[in-house]
């Protein structure tokens, strides 16, 4: 028996529902991971308007696991202004709990903060940044 | 749709309902059995016990019973469960079998009908042999039966039938045939219910009676068979919590059971047959989240037993068909009332059913690529002698046969063969497009607009397989712009590729021509050699010619459409085509922007129409058209109206060949554009320095309209006048126009008056008039329109004056607008230009003059009230607060009836010229006759000035300004005293004073009377006196007063006191009278005198 590891984490940002990043590993199949974040928007959504009518905690940004697929997980994040984080990863991988990856996503917000914080990127555009690409890289080897 | 291999079978998803059969009824021709057996089967409702009924005639051969083993010991199972079983206990075993017959507890022939029953019991009893299926008997009745006990001969009989039929007495019924059946019948199937019930009891007991028998090694396949039955059997008994919980027992068991590649088909089916069976349990017991874990578990369990590779395909359709079963159990729980949430709903299993029948369609398409030369093979090994097969989920060709190891490799061989053939013909696509449209239905549901499209694509897609290029170019085009307008280009270009294939399948040349704008454009994320492929196609068929075929096209499909292409090149149909590009990305952009944002009626507009192609190659475009709003913009001046670029058109390709106009609505800008530009504006991206004639795509700022304005004026036009204006005046005022033009100027029109958009009561207020001479009313207007006055040549000047009244005071505003016509030359051509020019102007109203009005006594005392008959004056200040002089024409003082003028009312300021602060006054004395008590006064009249500017003209017409004098309290009084004394008195001369005490009253009045020495006085006279006045006579009392001192002097005071009227008072009277008097000194000679005399 041999054995085949397919760990896979699609990392992306979004603002107003447009990807600003997207990466994903391994690179063939991409559009079904494309398709998958894309369609995982809608619970998003839902969340982010629950959150509004419930008022719970809003400093909690982490959304929790949107929904499962067959083969992969996709969990959510959103900040507070509105820009959304989803990552999805191979449901195989029993390695990553919620704990895991919430702090994923705390290290991929600060990154982004940072991207942020450059005053020559100007908001909304695509993301372009070789500190936040090696950051993405770094998490995605450790998932893998 | 006929059912399939991989479908459930019917018996195991229904309902289970105990089965009952009904003999000896003759429903064909007897109305009364008729009647019994619709009262059973019409109107089954949930209420209603769970029996199924059949009526079968009393010699039915019911299925043999195999004689019962004693021993498992040599007993090998052939597989887990036969496919007969269900259906046998369904609908071929009854639990209880009922013997109608029509007899009466008081028919003549008892012993022969009694027997014949016994018969009938006995016939059904033989076709029953070795079963435990229960018999009962139910006697059809004409007469209602008495009361229990009270029929003697009827319990008698009953008891000899039940012996006769060898029948317990609970097994025998009485059905009277009266008015209340349906009553009687249901108590009667609730009896025969609890007989069912007893039936699957001992089923149960019988089954599970074996399993002592068996043993681990031999029987593993009769542990799951004898617990499946033991479930089906509660179920049947409708005792559904043990049915579950053998259910589960029995998933387990299967799971247990030893797998290999021959019978992993048989493990899965029997599988999924339990965890249908269970899944469709809990959502029964309303525990959908025991079904869903029960599924999730199901699936993880079965995902990898995939069996034998070269029959895949056949696990992709097993474990499509188990998500979709799972989808179908979950909708019906949701439509009985289950309530589901966006990420738990039946769409998510549908959508997984069809992801596993594309996988199987994937591997059919890998495993079954036969040549064609490859024929099914003969004999067909998956027939069998009957037709069906024995056990579920065995191979036809070797059932029953349990080893492992293939006896006949190539009867194997042969037999995957005939599946791998069979499954070809299966048409795959309709199956995944019917699941996708299932999970549609529920995502819309659901509120997943996105898993929504996602899914669409997919369904595209599939019918792109199906060849069904119509439905797939409808379903792409349908979602296309939800990716669009989110800005998911990656997927859009996915969507535009596989669209455009379609559209180059069908020949669909405004969709092909469409499709490949926007894969060229700057939304599309091809490659540049595609983009390049692309665009040389196009080029292609804007010539006329047939484009090249997109790459990975089934070939058949590519060579009908090239024929297609080249009909369409022959067929002479239109070739033109508009696309509107707003709803999305085109490789052409286009901005237009005007210079400026207005532009003066004579002056040439001029605007820049900017282009980008996005696309890798050189593009030849042949035509630019710009639309405006106003089409005739160039034949006449249009005034105070904005211009607007309404589209633009670009023209692509050549009427020759085909032509392809792109239509931009507004000034450019298409489905991505604004938030581009959006993006472009919140920049600081510093730009690199470009040469003076390049510009920066993003720095265009599109400008769409622009105002076009009247042409600038070259007149003055100028006002005189004297402000303030004064009120009711007629206030002049003079415009002076002076033309600066080059040539003569037409038309001039004059508008003046009040500045329109002022307060309301202005306009009823404010009258202007061109004529001074006569006063204007209530009928001239406030704003004088288009008074025509005339040509103008270069430098000349016209006035014209203008009379304004103003009602109020206050500030108004004046507007004077002057609009002449002109004739331009612009670029050699003549235009008629109108202009105009607005002066406006604030003028202040205020009154010319303030009028104060006083009563007061003839001592020039202030009166508040004035007595009756008594004399008083009636003063009138005039204070001028014009700051230009005015002239005071005359004056009236109209007297209100119950005044009387006590002498002549001339006016004393006729022609008096009053400057500022300058003050005119008149007083008149008037008297008042007594009037009864009136409230609030007596009027007094009107004062009346007339007047006018001093500076006006002499036609100008005085002014009359209307006062209404104040009323005035008369009262009356019962004395009236005055005196008659000189004007001045001398020191030691005699000062004769003669009181007037008048009685106003109709009583007699006694008046006490004395007067109180003065220093300054001597006198004669009464000192004190006590008299009697008549009504309305007067009494005369004389004093000489001899001055003593020089100067003004206080008079000896005279005290007079009313004895009837103790209110009015010594004070008051004492007001009419004079209290002292100017005493002069005496003359010099005198004076000498009177020393000597002192």
């Amino acid at each position: 028996m041999g054995w085949i590891l397919v760990t896979s984490a699609t990392v992306i940002l979004f603002l107003q529902n447009y990807p600003l990043y997207i990466r994903s590993v391994p690179t063939e199949n991409e559009l079904k991971f494309h398709y998958m974040v894309h369609t995982s928007l809608d619970v998003v959504d839902e969340k982010i308007s629950a959150m509004g009518k419930a008022l719970v905690d809003q400093r909690e940004l982490y959304l929790g696991l949107l929904y499962p697929t067959e083969d992969y997980k996709v969990y959510g994040y959103v900040t507070n202004s509105k820009v959304k984080f989803v990552m999805v990863v191979d449901s195989s991988n029993t390695a990553l709990r919620d704990n895991e990856i919430r702090s994923m996503f705390r290290k991929l917000h600060n990154s982004y903060t940072d991207v942020m914080c450059n005053p020559f990127y100007n908001p909304g555009d695509r993301i372009q940044s070789r500190a936040f690409d090696g950051m993405v890289t770094s998490m995605m080897i450790q998932v893998c | 749709m006929s059912p399939t291999q991989w479908d459930f079978p019917v018996e195991l998803c229904c309902r289970p309902m105990a089965f009952v059969t009904l003999t000896g009824l003759d429903v064909v021709y007897n109305a009364v059995h008729r009647a019994v057996w619709d009262a059973f089967c019409a109107n089954r409702r949930a209420d209603r016990v769970p029996i199924s009924f059949k009526v079968l005639p009393g010699d039915h051969e019911y299925p043999k019973c195999r004689p019962k083993r004693t021993s498992y010991e040599w007993y090998i199972p052939k597989g887990i469960l036969k496919t007969g079983w269900m259906n046998k206990h369904l609908n071929l075993v009854p639990a209880l079998v009922v013997v109608f017959y029509e007899l009466d507890w008081d028919e003549p022939q008892w012993k022969e009908k009694q027997s014949e029953c016994a018969t009938r019991v006995e016939i059904v009893r033989q076709s029953l042999q070795g079963r435990n299926t229960k018999v009962a008997v139910v006697l059809i009745q004409k007469k209602t039966p008495l009361p229990p006990g009270e029929d003697v001969v009827a319990s008698e009989r009953a008891a000899a039938l039940c012996n006769a039929c060898e029948l317990s007495g609970k097994s025998l019924f009485v059905l009277p045939h009266t008015d209340h059946l349906v009553g009687y019948i249901i108590r009667l199937e609730n009896a025969f219910y609890e007989h069912a019930q007893t039936y699957y009891y001992t089923e149960i007991r019988r089954v599970k009676s074996h399993k002592e028998f068996l043993n681990k090694t031999t029987h593993q396949l009769l542990f799951v068979r004898h617990q499946f039955k033991i479930a089906f059997f509660s179920e049947l008994k409708q005792d559904t919590q043990n049915a579950l919980k053998n259910y589960r027992t029995a998933y387990n068991l299967v799971h247990e059971l030893r797998a290999h590649e021959t019978n992993i088909l048989e493990i899965k089916t029997m599988a999924g047959f339990i965890n249908y069976k269970i899944c469709r349990l809990c959502f029964q017991h309303n525990t959908p989240l025991d079904a869903i874990a029960q599924f999730r578990k199901h699936i993880d369990l079965c995902k990898k037993k995939i069996g034998s590779a070269e029959l895949s395909f056949e696990h992709a359709a097993w474990m499509s068909k188990q998500f979709q079963a799972f989808g179908d159990l979950f909708d019906e729980a949701i439509k009985l009332g289950l309530t589901a949430i966006q990420t738990q709903n039946p769409g998510f299993y549908y959508q997984q059913a069809a992801y596993y029948a594309q996988e199987r369609k994937q591997l059919t398409k890998t495993l079954c690529n036969h040549e064609a030369s490859v024929a099914h093979p003969s004999p067909d090994p998956l027939e069998t002698q009957t037709g069906v097969l024995d056990f579920y989920g065995q191979r036809p060709w070797r059932q029953g046969i349990l080893s492992f190891d293939l006896s006949d490799p190539e009867k194997e061989k042969v037999g995957i063969l005939a599946i791998q053939m069979k499954e070809r013909s299966v048409v795959h696509s309709e199956i995944i497009i019917t699941l996708l449209s299932n999970a549609v239905a529920q995502f819309k549901k659901y509120k997943c607009p996105r898993m929504k499209s996602h899914l669409m694509v997919q369904m595209g897609e599939e019918y792109y397989y199906a060849k069904d290029y119509t439905k797939a170019l409808k379903l792409l085009d349908y979602v296309m712009c939800d990716y669009r307008s989110e800005g998911w280009w990656t997927l859009l270009t996915s969507i535009l590729t596989t669209a455009l294939k379609c559209s180059y399948l069908m020949a669909q040349l405004k969709d092909y021509i469409t499709y490949s704008l926007e894969l060229l454009g700057r939304a599309s994320t091809l490659k540049d050699d595609q983009k390049s492929r692309i665009e040389k196609n196009l080029i292609n068929v804007l010539m006329n010619e047939s484009p090249a075929p997109e790459p990975d096209c089934d070939i058949l499909a590519v060579k009908t459409a090239q024929k297609l292409w080249a009909d369409r090149i022959s067929l002479a149909g239109s070739n033109l085509f508009t696309i509107g590009v707003q709803d999305f990305v085109p490789f052409v952009q286009c901005k237009a922007k005007f210079h400026a944002p207005s532009f003066h009626v004579d002056v040439p507009v001029q605007f820049d129409i900017y282009l980008k192609a996005d696309c890798p190659h050189p593009i030849r475009f042949s035509k630019l058209c710009v639309s405006f709003n106003n089409q005739e913009y160039n034949q006449f001046c249009v005034i105070e109206e904005a211009s607007k670029i309404t589209s633009l058109d670009l023209v692509l390709g050549s009427e020759a060949g085909r032509c392809v106009i792109l239509n931009w609505q507004g000034g450019g800008g298409d489905a991505a554009s604004t938030q581009e530009a959006l993006q472009a504006a919140r920049s600081f991206k510093r730009r690199p320095r470009l040469p003076d004639s390049e510009l920066h795509w993003d720095s265009i700022v599109i400008q769409a309209s622009t105002m076009i304005i009247s042409r600038v004026p070259n007149i003055s036009v100028h006002l005189r006048h004297d402000p303030p204006a004064l009120t009711n005046e007629m206030y002049c005022l003079v415009v002076t126009v002076q033309s600066h033009e080059k040539t003569c100027i037409r038309d001039v029109k004059l508008t003046a008056g009040l500045k329109p958009g002022q307060d309301a009561n202005l306009t009823q207020k404010t009258h202007v008039t061109l004529h001074g001479t006569e006063p204007c009313d209530e009928s001239y207007p406030a704003l004088l329109t288009d008074i025509p006055v005339g040509d103008l040549h270069p430098g000349e000047q016209l006035e014209k004056m203008l009379y304004v009244r103003c009602g109020t005071v206050g500030s108004r505003m004046f507007l004077v607008y002057v609009s002449y016509l002109i004739n331009t030359t612009i670029e050699e051509k003549e235009i008629v230009c109108k202009c105009h020019k607005d002066e406006t102007v604030t003028i202040e109203t205020v009154f010319p003059f303030d009028v104060a009005v006083k009563f007061v006594s003839t001592k020039f005392e202030h009166l508040e009230r004035v007595y009756a008959d008594i004399p008083f004056l009636l003063m009138t200040d005039l204070l001028s607060a014009s700051p230009w002089a005015l002239t005071i024409v005359s004056s009236e003082l109209q007297l209100a009836p119950s005044m009387t003028p006590v002498d002549q009312l001339e006016s004393q300021v006729d022609n008096v010229v009053l400057r500022t602060s300058e003050s005119a006054s008149e007083c008149f004395c008037l008297r008042c006759p007594s009037v009864g008590n009136v409230e609030g006064g007596v009027a007094t009249g009107h004062y009346i000035i007339s007047w006018k500017r001093t500076s006006a003209m002499d036609d100008i017409p005085v002014i009359s300004t209307v006062i209404t004098l104040p009323h005035v309290i008369v009262e009356n009084i019962p004395l009236h005293v005055n005196a008659d004394l000189p004007s001045f008195g001398r020191v030691r001369e005699s000062l004769p004073v003669k009181y007037h005490l008048q009685n106003k009253t109709d009583l007699v009045q006694d008046v006490e009377i004395s007067v109180e020495p003065s220093d300054a006085f001597m006198f004669s006279g009464l000192k004190q006196i006590r008299l009697r006045i008549l009504p309305g006579a007067e009494q005369e009392m004389l004093y000489n007063f001899y001055p003593l001192m020089a100067g003004c002097q206080p008079l000896p005071s005279l005290n007079i006191n009313l004895l009837r009227f103790p209110n009015v008072t010594n004070q008051l009277l004492r007001r009419f009278i004079p209290t002292s008097i100017f005493v002069k000194p005496q003359g010099r000679l005198m004076d000498d005198a009177s020393i000597v005399a002192a």
